[in-house]
């Protein structure tokens, strides 16, 4: 059931358009990321949502009721701030219970909501500290507990985890998802880091220049980029120039290769052709594999996990790529910097955008 | 495009009629009293509308009109000599090594605490007719030019100081040591790093020495003898002549140098970009012998002269017969013998002061909030900026004067405020608000602004959040303009002289009036005691800030 339904939602600063035209469904119990680079308007829109930031056109529905005019206050949200924005002269017990006090509940009832909502951020003895005395991603869990204490039926985060280390931000997203498919509540996480999104969402919304590029699940995002901004800024990609010669084949510096079917394409047009460096193939490749190449290693660079290897095919230097190889698969065929090795682009494999 | 018009919950309606509330208080105890003055100059003495005829009368009248270049030249010289004076001493307060820096800072803060009439008394006590040094001034006399410049100088050193330190103390440390590395010499270093650093600070010590010098009051009337300036001359007017239009016309005089002061300084304020980058490293001078003993040497010169005049005044309120018996008494502090309020006249400014200092504090904090915080409403949102920012451009015997002529109106409902102690609260919390608009603003800003986006998200209402959260946190803020309006209340001068009755009088008039009838040992006994009180006052703040805040703002400490 669609939860939240953006329309036609734009947004101006002056002469800037800040946001163009957004449209965007949302289903109640989902977790949306907001991905994309800095500037592209992920805050604006987050916070025309929430209707701090109201938007200049367009309308926003929740839950089938027409929001767009009703101030921050009369909608139904919890929100965290990269800044986390805990009141520092309250203790962590108060902040949490800052929105259930003026609900004129008992006292019995908020302190026994509070000790509960501590407990599910794993805080259970925080109650009494300052925020100031907390670390930071233990503020963060603070500030979550107090946007949940009310159980708003949308949960809205900016960057929430931005300000953390890796380590600790490796953890939390863990936990935040978890506590989040627990209470089944509808959230939309702001974020710029393609790896928090593609581990936590449900979905992504990719954003670039105030506009939506894609929406659609990690893997639909990172297996099928429906654009080459969205093949770029979410993962690694290779980008080889090329023209295309048929629907299905590329040429790229005087070497056709195999691709899917295109169709919003026309023929003789430069195009880019697009393949994952982990997509590169280099064992079990029987006679007759489409699109082989000898390449030679020109570059090995030691990632950690993996190598990530240059590699310029030998027919034409023209074409260069990176891949990247297993330890395992270095150690197997002895691969080291000026190797020639024999390599596929699975056809599957392969994107084609308009260059 | 006009955005979506988004509807408006309870909080906004609240923040706005209080918005409002706040532009028409404004208005009517700043602007409508400005508005009053500058129509009465266009008056006869029978409120008759004659055009210019005021404004061509002064300025054909050599006497008024030199009263004009007379404050000018006054304001310029005593300008050129404080700034390079408050440089050398913020100097060493902030880029060298001092012993005792503690003391000193105090020293140079002490004229702060003073009516400004008391630098002219003590110079009387030492080179008046009858002083110790008449002497050195070789048949020379201290009243008039001399002695308002000397006495300016001691007034306004601490203002000058205040700015420049804070000027001199937002300096990059990596800025000199990037200097350092490229062999630049120490005078390179200072005129291409360190003058540069500061100069919008000295542009705005100079402006601020500049217009304290052309609108006060209390030294010319004290020390100036035949050489008049505009302030007297406001006062002369409209005591002494009771011409209200020529009072008004010279008011507008007054203000012009003011004001325009006022707008340079926003001008180049505007310009200046923040020098200090998050990322800045704070300079921490390091001990070097010569350089520190020099300057040591310099603060103490200064700080000498400081506590001498200080001093001065309060050995001569001890005196029993100045020159003639030296021994000490405490009979001038009796001071139902010089003046019919007695003691009354300082209770009544301490009573004037704890209400200014407790009303315009609520005032001027909720005010910056309301401002700050309101969701849209630019409109009356920039009236109250304006409104907030006019007071620092008008002089305060200006601003009294305006305040005759508008509560004093025939038909006004608000005239039964006229000869109150409310009057002169009103008064007083209106001629300082702008700097505790300004601080309130700057502790305000620097809160995290979506604790108000949290609270419309947990539907608590925003004055809630306000008492609970942002008040608590800038309470330092807080307690900051109230002690400076506690101070200011106490030691004005210029904007009250106008506005008391026999039973409101406060003891900084009281001691014009004593001085104007020729007992200086009184006068100083008065101002002696206005200075002890709020200097007490303020070393309670620095106390309670150290001690008390400490405890009870337990969620500071980490
Ligand atoms: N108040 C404003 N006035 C003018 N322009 C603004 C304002 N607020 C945001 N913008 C502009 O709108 C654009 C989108 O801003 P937004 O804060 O939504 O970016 P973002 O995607 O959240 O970026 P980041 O990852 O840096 O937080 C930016 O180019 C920004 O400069
Ligand atoms: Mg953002």
């Amino acid at each position: 059931m669609t939860y939240l339904e953006v329309r036609s939602l734009s947004k101006r600063y002056g002469d800037f358009t800040a946001l163009g035209d957004i449209t965007l469904d949302i289903a109640e119990g989902e977790f949306v990321c907001f991905l994309g680079p800095s500037g592209c308007g992920k805050t604006t829109l987050l916070r025309a949502i929430a209707g701090l930031d109201p938007q200049s056109s367009g309308t926003i529905r929740q839950k089938g009721r027409d929001v767009s005019a009703l101030p921050p206050a009369k909608r139904d949200f919890g929100i965290v701030f990269q800044s986390y924005a805990l009141f520092p002269n309250l203790t962590v017990a108060d902040n949490v219970g800052y929105g259930l006090v003026s609900r004129r509940e008992k006292r019995a009832a908020i302190a026994a909501r509070v000790v509960e909502l501590l407990a599910m951020v794993g805080l259970p003895d925080a109650g009494p500290k300052y925020p100031a005395q907390l670390s930071g991603g233990q503020q963060q869990r603070v500030a979550l507990a107090r946007a949940l204490a009310t159980s708003p039926g949308l949960l809205l985060l900016d960057e929430p985890l931005s300000a953390l280390d890796a380590r600790v931000r490796l953890r939390l997203r863990h936990e935040i998802k978890a506590l989040q498919r627990r209470l089944g509540v509808t959230t939309i996480m702001v974020t710029h880091d393609q790896e928090e999104a593609l581990t936590m969402a449900d979905r992504i919304v990719v954003m670039n220049h105030g506009a939506i590029e894609q929406v659609g699940t990690p893997q639909e995002i990172y297996r099928r980029p429906a654009s080459a901004f969205v093949a770029d800024f979410v993962g690694s990609m290779n980008f080889l120039q090329g023209t295309l010669m048929a629907p299905d084949k590329v040429q790229v510096a005087g070497v056709d290769l195999a691709c899917p079917g295109q169709d919003g394409l026309t023929l003789g047009q430069k195009v880019n052709l697009c393949i994952r460096p982990e997509d590169v193939r280099v064992r079990d490749l029987p006679q007759g594999t489409a699109n082989r190449l000898t390449v030679e290693v020109t570059e090995l660079d030691f990632v950690g996990a993996f190598c990530r290897a240059t590699l310029k095919a030998r027919a034409t230097t023209d074409v260069a790529m990176t891949a990247d190889f297993s330890s395992n698969l270095i150690r197997d065929l002895g691969v080291e910097r000026g190797t020639q090795l024999d390599v596929a682009l699975p056809p599957d494999r392969l994107r084609v955008f308009a260059a | 495009m006009p955005s979506t018009k988004v509807g408006l919950s309870r909080d906004d309606l609240i923040m706005r009629g209080g918005v409002v509330l706040l532009a028409a208080l404004l208005l009517v105890i700043v602007g409508l009293p400005l508005w009053a003055l500058l129509a009465k100059g266009f008056e006869d003495r029978d409120g008759k509308f004659v055009g210019l005829a005021n404004y061509v009368s002064y300025f054909s009248t050599p006497a008024l009109f030199n009263s004009a270049l007379n404050s000018l030249h006054v304001a310029a010289v005593s300008t050129v000599i404080v700034v390079p004076l408050a440089f050398l001493y913020a100097y060493a307060l902030t880029r060298t090594v001092l012993p005792m820096r503690w003391l000193f800072q105090g020293i140079a803060l002490i004229p702060i605490f003073a009516p400004s009439l008391l630098p002219g008394l003590a110079l009387i006590y030492l080179f008046g007719t009858q002083g110790f040094f008449k002497a050195l001034l070789g048949g020379g006399s201290i009243y008039g030019f001399d002695g308002i410049v000397i006495a300016q100088v001691f007034y306004c050193f601490p203002h000058a100081t205040l700015i420049l330190v804070t000027a001199l103390a937002t300096a990059d440390a990596r800025l000199y040591e990037a200097a350092d590395a490229l062999g630049a010499s120490k005078l390179r270093v200072f005129f291409t790093v360190t003058l540069p650093g500061a100069k919008y600070g000295l542009i705005s010590a100079a402006l601020v020495v500049f217009t304290l010098v052309i609108t006060d009051f209390g030294i010319a009337k004290v020390i100036g003898g035949n050489f008049n300036v505009l302030a007297t001359d406001v006062y002369k007017q409209v005591i002494g002549q009771q011409n209200f239009s020529m009072g008004a016309v010279v008011g507008m005089v007054l203000l012009a140098p003011a004001a325009l002061a006022f707008v340079v300084d926003r001008l180049v304020q505007r310009k200046q970009v923040a020098l200090l980058t998050a990322r800045a490293v704070p300079l921490v001078p390091k001990p070097k012998p010569g350089r520190d003993f020099v300057f040591t040497l310099i603060c103490t010169l200064v700080s000498i002269g400081i506590l001498a005049i200080l001093g001065m005044a309060i050995w001569g309120s001890l005196i029993k017969y100045w020159p003639y018996n030296l021994s000490l008494t405490l009979d001038n502090y009796d001071f139902a013998k010089f003046d019919a309020n007695g003691w009354d006249s300082y209770w009544n400014s301490v009573e004037m002061a704890v209400g200014a200092a407790l009303f315009g504090t609520a005032l001027m904090f909720t005010g910056a909030w309301l401002t700050e915080k309101t969701r849209g409403f630019h409109v009356v949102r920039g009236v109250v900026q304006l409104l907030a920012f006019l007071p620092m451009a008008v002089p305060g015997l200006v601003l009294g004067l305006g305040y005759i002529f508008f509560f004093n109106a025939p038909g006004n409902p608000l005239g039964f405020l006229y000869a109150t102690m409310g009057i002169l609260v009103v008064n007083t919390v209106a001629h300082f608000y702008t700097v505790g608009h300004l601080t309130a603003t700057t502790a305000l800003k620097q809160i995290d602004p979506e604790f108000e986006s949290v609270s419309a998200s947990l539907k608590v209402p925003i004055w809630r959040t306000f008492s609970r959260v942002t008040a608590p946190i800038c309470l330092p803020s807080i307690l900051d303009i109230a002690i400076y309006l506690f101070v200011n209340a106490m030691t004005t001068v210029s904007s009250v002289i106008f506005l008391y009755s026999p039973d409101t009088k406060l003891a900084s008039v009281a001691a014009v009036n004593i001085e104007e009838a020729g007992t200086t040992a009184a006068a100083a006994a008065l101002c002696v005691v206005i200075v002890l009180t709020s200097a007490a006052v303020k070393i309670v703040h620095l106390l309670a800030d150290r001690f008390l805040l400490d405890r009870l703002q337990a969620w500071r400490r980490r």
